[in-house]
């Protein structure tokens, strides 16, 4: 049941109540359906579940406090765009990417259909007025990682202020210095923003604070190295896409929390699927809430995921900010390198991320790799050759799929899934 | 051991009833309902062979009703199942093309009928079987008879998409172009997808022709050209996977 005070803060947002209604309704069987009806769930997802279940609510809720004690909220499409400076100056972050097709026919008003779902979701929730997310953030923060976005940003502009920052697409030190700069303009946007200058030492405690998120969600992955693998990539993907909205403090506690329970089913051998369960890799394009689709089909048709090669993956946690900078002019620079370190199909060359698969299928003893990416995204459709021909050599099995957030292609998406699986015999 | 294998295709179910050899087969239209057409053509196929349905020791259901057949003593897909069955058929076949009403296959046969890869269209019906028959009804034709084009020139159809394909053929007639350059035209762009699709998975050789749009002369002509090849052809190329499918019961 929907409290009558969420009712009132989403009208305060600006949101549309009767469309934002009809959004919502089916969440809670799919919810039911994917989540809640697996087998075996480890006790600590209770969290993640009460999380899920108040996406649109109690967390919301927090940022308007948030705000009206003095802070700001950004909404931020990328895991390039540093959390840290946000943090730093007082601000509270917030990854909009979105994976819902509700919104998709909104943005077709505007966009091309042949525009990658992701960048018509993210923009058709801005039009449709139905994420409160998107209501609640005083800015927005793009990039230049596709050229879909780029020009999406523009139009994203007129519904509320759009700041981009340009990410280069290579990475040699022409670039790097270019990022570095991009970095530090970003820097002083927010401090105009917040009207809060970032200190050496507000800067230390939202690298240590987000460095901390990372760890734990590299801790919950490293669980998953383990056969019998101790929880399903289904629970593992929300996780993920939870670690966008919510409380990084609270999310870091309650990960390791889980991480505990998993590391005692670990000690006794015990695994959400049994010992031998054909072992998937996934990789490609960002999966964000409540984009579920590939891993309820693999998780059904017999397999478990055990890692992702996304955003929604290893590329949002796997690199570091070096800590060990005392100068904020050090500081920025870690910053920035950061990103630098991140193999994102939007560079060339991106050998880097072809050498990442392979590494991931060793540490998580994948039987074989989905390469998955959405509709009309040139950058990842193109390098599935490269990848492809590279898993090939190395003699790991690859099926590449190409989809949506629509549910339509599920049943020809299980049969190509089955077959892959058959073929791993 | 009796067995049998059910493929509920898009547009066809098929079954077959196998020991040693293919005893008898049958084929339905899947209609609305995949269960009742599972059901239905595995009785015919059955009744046919003159055999009782409690004689049939296994079941295996493929195709993409496979999920809801109620009969079958386990599932498997389609594309195992084309590679199992046209490896028994044609023993020498390295890749099957199959090309069915919503979709087309390549799969990649290794020693003993199993899967070495596979690929198959995406999120799209351009190339497939589906696309033909949306295609020919704009021209007031049906794929059960359809007249042979022969050897004339195909015209140029500049795209493989269902939509803009109708729309195209359309344009086509009202320029008074001869029906049988439009014919040609369709079943070589078919013909061209496909061979692409099949490129994906590197070396082409030995390749097997399945699905409905098999029995189609100017078909299997279209396919030999895109793909530089001869292509071999079942006698029925229709129940290959229901084939394959029974082969698989064979081994429960």
């Amino acid at each position: 049941m929907v409290s009558e005070d969420y009712r009132v803060m989403w009208q305060e947002l600006g949101m549309d109540l009767d469309k934002h209604d009809e959004f919502l309704a089916p969440v809670p069987q799919l919810y039911h359906d994917l989540f809640l009806a697996q087998g075996n769930r480890p006790a600590s997802m209770e969290y993640f579940d009460f999380v899920m279940s108040e996406v649109h609510g109690l967390r919301v809720k927090e940022l308007v406090e948030f705000k009206q004690a003095g802070g700001f909220v950004a909404g931020t499409f990328c895991v390039y765009v540093p959390d840290e400076l946000v943090l730093a100056a007082g601000g509270a972050v917030i990854g909009l990417c979105a994976g819902a097709q509700y919104p998709i026919p909104a943005a077709e008003k505007i966009l091309p259909r042949s525009t990658c779902p992701l960048i018509k979701a993210s923009l058709g929730f801005r039009l449709e007025r139905i994420c409160p997310y998107a209501q609640v953030s005083d800015f927005l923060v793009g990039e230049t990682t596709c050229d879909g976005k780029k020009k999406m940003w523009e139009i994203m502009n007129d519904y509320g202020p759009t700041y981009v920052m340009e990410l280069p697409q290579r990475k040699d030190e022409v670039d790097r210095e270019l990022w570095q700069a991009e970095v530090r303009r970003f820097k002083d946007y927010v401090e105009g923003q917040s009207g809060r200058a970032i200190t050496p030492d507000t800067l230390a405690g939202a690298i240590r604070l987000v460095n901390e998120k990372r760890r734990a969600l590299q801790r919950l992955y490293d669980c998953r190295k383990h056969d019998p693998a101790p929880i399903s990539g289904k629970d593992v993907l929300l996780i993920s896409q939870l670690a966008f909205f919510d409380d990084p403090q609270r999310f870091v506690a309650q990960t390791i929390n889980l991480c505990q329970e998993l590391e005692g089913r670990i000690e006794r051998g015990e695994g959400v699927v049994p010992a031998g369960t054909p072992r998937i890799l996934v990789t490609g394009t960002p999966m964000p809430l409540p984009h579920w689709k590939l891993h309820h089909i693999i998780e059904t048709s017999g397999a478990v995921v055990v890692c992702e090669e996304t955003c929604t993956g290893t590329r949002y946690f796997e690199t570091l900010v070096a800590d060990d900078a005392s100068t904020l002019d050090a500081q920025l620079e870690a910053v920035a390198g950061r990103a630098m370190q991140i193999n994102c199909a939007c560079f060339t060359p991106n050998d880097g991320r072809i050498n990442d698969i392979l590494r991931l299928v060793r540490e998580y003893r994948a039987d074989g790799v989905i390469y998955y990416n959405l509709q009309f995204c040139q950058t990842y459709s193109i390098e599935h050759y490269l990848v492809e021909k590279a898993l090939q050599q190395a003699g790991v099995p690859v099926l590449h799929i190409e989809s949506d957030f629509s549910e339509e292609d599920t049943a020809q998406l299980a049969t190509r899934v089955q077959a892959f699986l058959e073929m791993l015999g | 051991m009796l067995t049998a294998g059910i493929d509920v295709g898009s547009t066809a179910a098929k079954a077959v009833i196998f020991e040693g050899g293919i005893l008898n087969w049958a084929v339905e239209p899947t209609g609305w309902s995949p269960r009742e057409a599972g059901r239905k053509v595995l009785a015919r196929a059955a009744a046919t062979a003159g055999v009782r349905p409690d004689q049939i020791a296994r079941v295996v259901g493929t195709g993409y009703g496979r999920m809801t057949l109620d009969c079958a003593d386990k599932v498997v897909t389609e594309i195992s199942c084309l590679a199992r069955g046209a490896s028994f058929a044609l023993p020498d076949t390295r890749m099957v093309i199959d090309i069915g009403g919503q979709d087309s296959k390549a799969v990649l046969i290794e020693s003993g009928g199993r899967v070495g890869n596979f690929a198959m269209n995406d999120k799209c019906a351009a190339g497939t079987g589906r696309f033909l028959q949306v295609t020919l009804n704009s021209l007031g034709l049906d794929l059960g008879a359809l007249p042979d084009p022969g050897d004339v020139e195909p015209v140029r159809l500049n795209s493989t998409c269902t939509v803009f394909a109708e729309s195209e053929v359309i344009g086509l007639l009202a320029r008074e172009v001869p029906l049988d350059r439009i014919l040609a035209g369709l079943f070589k762009a078919i013909a061209e997808r496909t061979a692409a699709l099949a490129g994906r998975l590197g070396a082409v050789e030995r390749v097997t022709f399945t699905g409905g749009v098999a029995r189609v002369p100017a078909m299997q002509r279209a396919l030999v050209r895109a793909l530089g090849l001869p292509v071999a052809v079942p006698e029925e190329p229709l129940i290959i996977g229901a084939l394959g499918a029974a082969l698989i019961a064979s081994t429960l």
